[in-house]
């Protein structure tokens, strides 16, 4: 089986928030970068164990961004990626980025293709939709659990206050979420042969955005907590019912 | 502007997400003179009365391929009415399943889609709107260039309206592909209410020290009519399900109540939760960071606390 794993680049969970250029950029001096979480504890790992289980099985990373994206598509050939491809390409929206990579899977012959639910940054997750229908394949978003029998997949999704088996027959594209898989952390040997795995870069074709943010902003700070004393809680309740109205 | 709801269904009930992707697509449409008119695809219970969220006409495509959502099927189904009626605006609920449909219409009509959108669309120049981003540290005013424009509106984003008002509902002859995906089964999650779609959430985290303690979490969700919810670490160690895990890498939530029992208030928790309009804090350590997000607090053991909560809750909800 043929794997693409899509990766993207994200600000570390405890990155200070703030923007520069006049509130219309992300301001990334001094901020650590990971994999997006999403498609590093779910997407890449439920690959590498899918690897595990079928050794005939490749896996092949694809990420949209500049040479500063190199560390961690490394990284992610270090936890277990067999090839990547570079899109260099500054991501712009996700239409953009879905059409990047669509021009690669649709030459890559792939049996299935993973993305994380959403990136942490931009929380759009609309990437994996929309490659599904760039390529004509069926998407199930949001899994929990996917499992490969010969050429059909089982797939659990999360929906509105319940979980649903499905089953769709390969190719498929997947957005994953927690409990498809259990967190990894690369090791000394997967980081040495990370430095010699192929590493392809390669131009974008011409693709345009749909949308483009205008500007960005931090939402208005909290008053200040009102503390009660652990021997009031009925004064709590009061406030809550009274003041904030919320039960 | 041609505003068109997409109307998503569960057991025969319009979800309460939709009611509010109504709600917010008729004032859309009102801000431009025009009328909201909804497209739904199944039989569910309830269509005229999208009328009281100010939906004029309801399209309606029914079939048994509808029955399983799937993304592909939707989608063609969906780009049918959009064409058919003209919309120019398309609104969805960004529950799971607009999560999975709208990305692959935005394709299909070429049409930008803003998912996560929090406040109506500003229409003064252009057409920009506003979305959570870094996981509700920080919001993104999103210009959208393209003719058709689609949004997906957070669950607890926008408020229900009411009034009086009835929704015509017409029948719409779809061309309606076999679905290649099939549900072979389904589960309900413990909560009675879905997590997303709750008013009242009660949290509760490492501090309740194993999974034998969430009785009393579980009773005070109960007589709140609430849905529960837990740190990382409690869903990690298997002391309560993953789908109840909030935060940054788990389910974002902004209900109206957030109660969060003996959790630290660490960035990557308050990422999925700091929108909740209003947070009550309950830990025994003064420093703990959540304090500092919180609109409520108190300073105690959980273990003696909740019981006295439960009580007084009790009390002022009238139950015994
Ligand atoms: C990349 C990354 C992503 C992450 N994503 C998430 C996420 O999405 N969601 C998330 O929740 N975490 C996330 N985390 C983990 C996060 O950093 C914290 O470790 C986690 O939120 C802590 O959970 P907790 O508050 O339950 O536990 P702790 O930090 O151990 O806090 C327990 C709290 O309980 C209090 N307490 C103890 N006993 C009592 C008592 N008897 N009564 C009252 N209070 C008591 C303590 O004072 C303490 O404040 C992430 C971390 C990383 C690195």
């Amino acid at each position: 089986m043929k794997i693409l794993v899509c990766i993207s680049k994200t600000p570390d969970t405890t990155a200070k928030i703030a923007f520069a250029d006049n509130n219309t950029k992300f301001a990334e001096a001094g901020v650590q970068w990971i994999i997006n979480p999403y498609d590093e504890w779910y997407a890449l790992v439920r690959a590498i164990e899918l690897k595990e289980a079928d050794a005939g099985s490749s896996i092949h990373l694809v990420t949209v961004g500049g040479a500063d994206a190199e560390p961690i598509i490394r990284k992610a050939l270090a936890l277990g990626g067999d090839e990547a491809i570079r899109i260099n390409a500054d991501p712009a929206d996700p239409y953009q980025v879905a059409s990047q990579i669509a021009d690669i899977a649709k030459a890559g012959g792939y049996d299935l293709v993973l993305t994380g639910k959403e990136t942490i940054d931009y929380n759009n997750g609309s990437v994996g939709g929309m490659l599904a229908e760039l390529l004509d394949m069926p998407y199930v978003a949001l899994a929990t659990s996917l499992q490969i029998a010969g050429t059909t997949a089982t797939v659990k999704r999360e929906i509105e206050g319940g979980e649903e088996t499905l089953e769709a027959s390969l190719p498929l594209v997947v957005s994953c979420q927690k409990g498809m898989a259990e967190a990894r952390i690369p090791n000394m040997r997967g980081i040495m042969a990370a430095r010699t795995k192929p590493l392809k870069v390669v131009e974008p074709a011409a693709t345009e955005a749909l949308t483009q943010v205008a500007a960005f902003g931090l939402p208005p700070a909290k008053a200040g907590v009102k503390l009660v004393s652990p021997d009031n809680v009925e004064e709590l309740v009061r406030m809550l019912h009274e003041e904030a109205r919320v039960i | 502007m041609s505003v068109l709801v997409f109307i998503d269904h569960i057991d025969g009930h319009i979800k309460k997400a939709s009611l509010e992707a109504a709600s917010y697509g008729a004032q859309i449409a009102a801000q431009s003179g025009t009328d909201a008119e909804a497209v739904v695809l199944g039989n569910p219970g309830g269509l005229s009365e999208l009328g009281r969220q100010g939906i004029r006409k309801v399209h309606q495509v029914q079939g048994d391929q509808l029955s399983v959502i799937d993304a592909q099927v939707y989608a063609k189904v969906l780009e049918q009415v959009a064409t058919q009626t003209g919309a120019t605006v398309i609104v969805f609920s960004n529950n799971s399943t607009g999560k999975t449909v709208a990305p692959r219409l935005s394709v299909r009509l070429k049409a930008g889609l803003v998912s996560g959108a929090v406040a109506l669309p500003e229409t003064g120049s252009g057409f920009v709107v506003r979305k959570n981003v870094f996981s509700g540290k920080a919001f993104a005013n999103v210009s959208v260039t393209t003719p058709v424009k689609i949004i997906a509106l957070n669950p607890n984003a926008f408020t229900v309206t009411d009034a009086d008002g009835t929704a015509e509902v017409v029948a719409f002859n779809a061309t309606v592909d076999a679905p290649k995906v099939k549900v072979t089964g389904s589960t309900k999650t413990s909560g009675k209410v879905a997590l997303t779609e709750a008013d009242v959430v009660v949290s509760a985290g490492r501090g309740l020290k194993g999974p034998e303690n969430w009785k009393m979490v579980e009773d005070l969700a109960d007589v709140l009519g609430a849905a529960l919810a837990c740190s990382r670490p409690v869903a990690d160690a298997h002391w309560r399900p993953h789908n109840e895990h909030v935060g940054q890498t788990g389910v974002a939530i902004a209900p109206n109540l957030y109660i969060a029992i003996g959790i630290s208030g660490a960035i990557q928790h308050l990422a999925g939760v700091n929108r909740s309009k209003t947070i009550v804090v309950i830990n025994k350590d003064p420093e703990a960071p959540f304090f500092k997000a919180a609109d409520y607090g108190i300073v105690g053991d959980a273990f003696e606390v909740v019981p006295k909560l439960l009580d007084a809750v009790k009390k002022v909800k009238g139950v015994s």
